[in-house]
């Protein structure tokens, strides 16, 4: 069984909600993105996703736009994200998921991404622009080195696509809340039930929902019809936020707020 | 030559191994409806009357193919032909395209149009066929090219767009379009996207080349009759491509070298360019894979060229194809090249070029000497000038 499909048993058994937590690589620096995942983990995430900077982050809205660029600045690279993994695996047990998109993993070539990612203990890997339909080199590579494939679906999505992001999907399936990029919202979106009504009786998989998901209660709300929340942009701006009264500001900030999200789940 | 070149992309979407639909979940049921649509309006000949109604009667087509007689004799060797896109209603080619969009967005009930634009002619275009169609148009435009292009945003709120400035990254056409599509992820449900070029997720790179091939289908008609045969060489610069692919595509089965001309900026052997077929490798951005102008870790890279339409750091997937299958050749130009280009042009036929264009006229001037006198060139004369006249002057060191 896979770390993340392990994590989700053991979820299921205690009756809890996961909390999947994404942050980026490199931000605000490398060092402290580092000790900040430790602190999630330490918090009580059930999931991290690790995010590997990407020049052109498409379906991200202004909050993940600015952390991917403060880390390109500090110079992360898809090696650099990768060797930090595997530190960090010599310290957690948490499940790891890379996130990013297609183009840093594609020229570092599919089969060696997937090869040392799993080296340096990536348990799973989420790509936002690649669908299904473009998966068909990646699949079987991923695979074949024990990662997880994640793939999404969107309140847009048909009956038939959503079949398909459940057989190529292992791990969980992300679903996506609302149609639009990633940032905290105010309110969640009524479509979710549906769609994930829809991907229920299509999958035994754990559901995860994410985009906008960004304090306890919306956590809360989501536990209460999905096996997992995702928040990602409210994290990642508080980083920011309590960073400018010191990194001990900023991982106290983030343990605090990553415990409350957490209780939410139960 | 093979028949399979005009019957590319395949039916998902590829051109060899680029193109494709590299872009989120939330997406693809839209792509597929356009495309759905598409098909049904490429067979359905009341679309097709539609259409060509619209490009005679409001674009002012066909537009004519001018003998460069001054400029011929000139250089000497081959004698230059120019396909007069700057004719066209906003003078470009970018209509042509805009306006078959329009048209199928008119079929699926999309009220909303946005529009990412580099040097503003698409964002005209758009914001053209949004007035005279009444339908709501928006414009992502980089903050610096909507200083650079100034006299285009005026033109795109005189109509009635509203003009959004992106102050993301480089604050190009890079940015304008990433900004475009973010919007599209929001709206995709009551919002049609219509992409500028060649570019972007399948089925765009098609569709934009079928309604732009209307320029190569009337000048491969036109130079029979002007010359009694094809011509030797047909050129067109390349920024996504759209002109490019235009004239190429009716051409791709005849005995005809396709050339198209990129920026070299202040030159390849600096990183201020956008020769992104030169000095690029295959790689993804915004939905589609295609040669991309990246570090070694596929970071997107900084473009330069003096003109706002070809400052891009992508390229249509159709031209990565025609550039592997070598059906199609890839040369480069410099600003200065373009700048003397423009002026040549100017003095010796009495048109001022867009600077996009200027690169194409550049590359004609370098190759027409060295060709037989019996010999042809066309160019694609994409654009008119009238957008660069600012640009040009502080060029040369002037004041307008």
């Amino acid at each position: 069984m896979s770390r993340i499909a392990g994590r989700f048993a053991t979820l299921r058994q205690s009756e809890e909600g996961a909390l999947v937590i994404f942050v980026t690589a490199g931000d605000p620096n490398p060092d402290l993105s580092e000790k900040l995942v430790l602190t999630i983990a330490d918090a009580g995430a059930d999931v991290i996703e690790i995010g590997i900077p990407f020049s052109d982050p498409l379906a991200d809205g202004p909050t993940i736009q600015a952390s991917t660029f403060r880390a390109l600045q500090h110079g992360m690279t898809p090696s650099r994200v990768l060797e930090m993994v595997s530190r960090l695996r010599a310290q957690t047990d948490v499940p790891l998921v890379a996130m990013t998109y297609f183009n840093p993993v594609w020229q570092m070539g599919v089969e060696r991404f997937a090869r040392e990612a799993s080296q340096a203990g990536v348990d799973g890997v989420i790509m936002t622009d690649m669908p299904p339909d473009e998966a068909g080199e990646w699949h079987p590579v991923a695979r074949q080195h024990g990662l997880d494939t994640i793939f999404l679906v969107a309140p847009t999505s048909t009956a038939e696509r959503m079949k398909r992001v459940a057989q190529m999907s292992s791990g969980f399936v992300y679903c996506v809340s609302r149609t639009g990029v990633t940032g905290a919202r105010e309110h969640l979106p009524e479509e979710v039930p549906q769609m994930l009504q829809a991907m229920r009786a299509l999958t035994d998989l754990p559901l995860c929902v994410g985009f906008g998901i960004s304090r306890p209660e919306h956590v809360r709300a989501v536990c209460r019809i999905a096996d997992g929340a995702v928040v990602g942009s409210a994290v990642v701006s508080l980083i920011e936020e309590e960073v400018k009264a010191g990194e001990q500001a900023a991982l106290a900030a983030v343990h605090r707020f990553v415990k409350s999200l957490k209780e939410a789940t139960r | 030559m093979s028949g399979s070149l005009q019957t590319a992309p395949d039916a998902r979407g590829h051109f060899g191994i680029f193109g494709g639909r590299f872009v989120p979940e939330t997406l693809i049921p839209a792509l597929d409806e356009l495309e759905q649509e598409y098909r049904k309006a490429q067979q359905d000949p009341e679309f097709q009357r539609e259409f060509h109604y619209y490009l005679r009667h409001y674009v002012g087509r066909p537009t004519p193919i001018s003998f460069a007689e001054r400029l011929s004799n000139y250089l000497g060797g081959a004698r230059i032909y120019l396909k007069r896109e700057d004719l066209c209603h906003t003078g470009a080619h970018k209509i042509n395209n805009t306006l078959g969009q329009i048209l199928l967005a008119k079929r699926m009930n999309k009220r909303r149009i946005i529009a990412e634009t580099g040097a503003g002619q698409h964002g005209v275009a758009t914001a053209t066929v949004c007035a005279r169609f009444g339908f709501e148009c928006e414009v992502y435009m980089g903050e610096e090219d909507v200083h650079r292009q100034a006299l285009n945003v005026f033109r795109m709120r005189l109509l009635g767009a509203k003009v959004i400035p992106v102050t993301s990254g480089t604050r190009t056409l890079k940015d304008a379009t990433s900004e475009a599509i973010r919007d599209w992820v929001t709206n995709v449900r009551t919002t049609h996207y219509i992409i500028g070029s060649v570019v972007g997720p399948h089925p765009y790179p098609m569709i934009v080349r079928d309604f732009q091939s209307v320029i190569g289908q009337e000048s491969r008609q036109q130079m029979l009759e002007l010359t009694g045969k094809l011509p030797d060489v047909v050129l067109a610069c390349v920024g996504g491509g759209s002109n490019a692919m235009g004239i190429f595509y009716p051409f791709l089965e005849d005995p005809v070298r396709l050339i198209g001309v990129e920026a070299a900026g202040r030159g390849l052997h600096t990183s201020e360019h956008a020769a992104t077929l030169a000095r690029g490798r295959p790689g993804v951005l915004h939905g589609a894979a295609s040669y991309l102008l990246q570090d070694e870790y596929g970071q997107v890279m900084p473009t330069h060229s003096i003109s706002a339409g070809l400052d891009y750091p992508g390229v249509g997937p159709e031209h990565s194809y025609l550039k592997e299958t070598g059906r199609a050749e890839y040369v480069t130009a410099t600003d200065e090249e373009a700048l003397e280009a423009l002026q040549m042009l100017a003095r010796m036929e009495g048109i001022i070029a867009a600077l996009e264009t200027a690169h194409a006229v550049a590359h004609a001037i370098k190759i027409a000497p060295t060709m037989p006198e019996d010999s042809t060139i066309l160019i694609n004369l994409s654009g008119r000038g009238d957008k660069d006249v600012d640009i040009v002057s502080r060029a040369l060191g002037g004041q307008l």
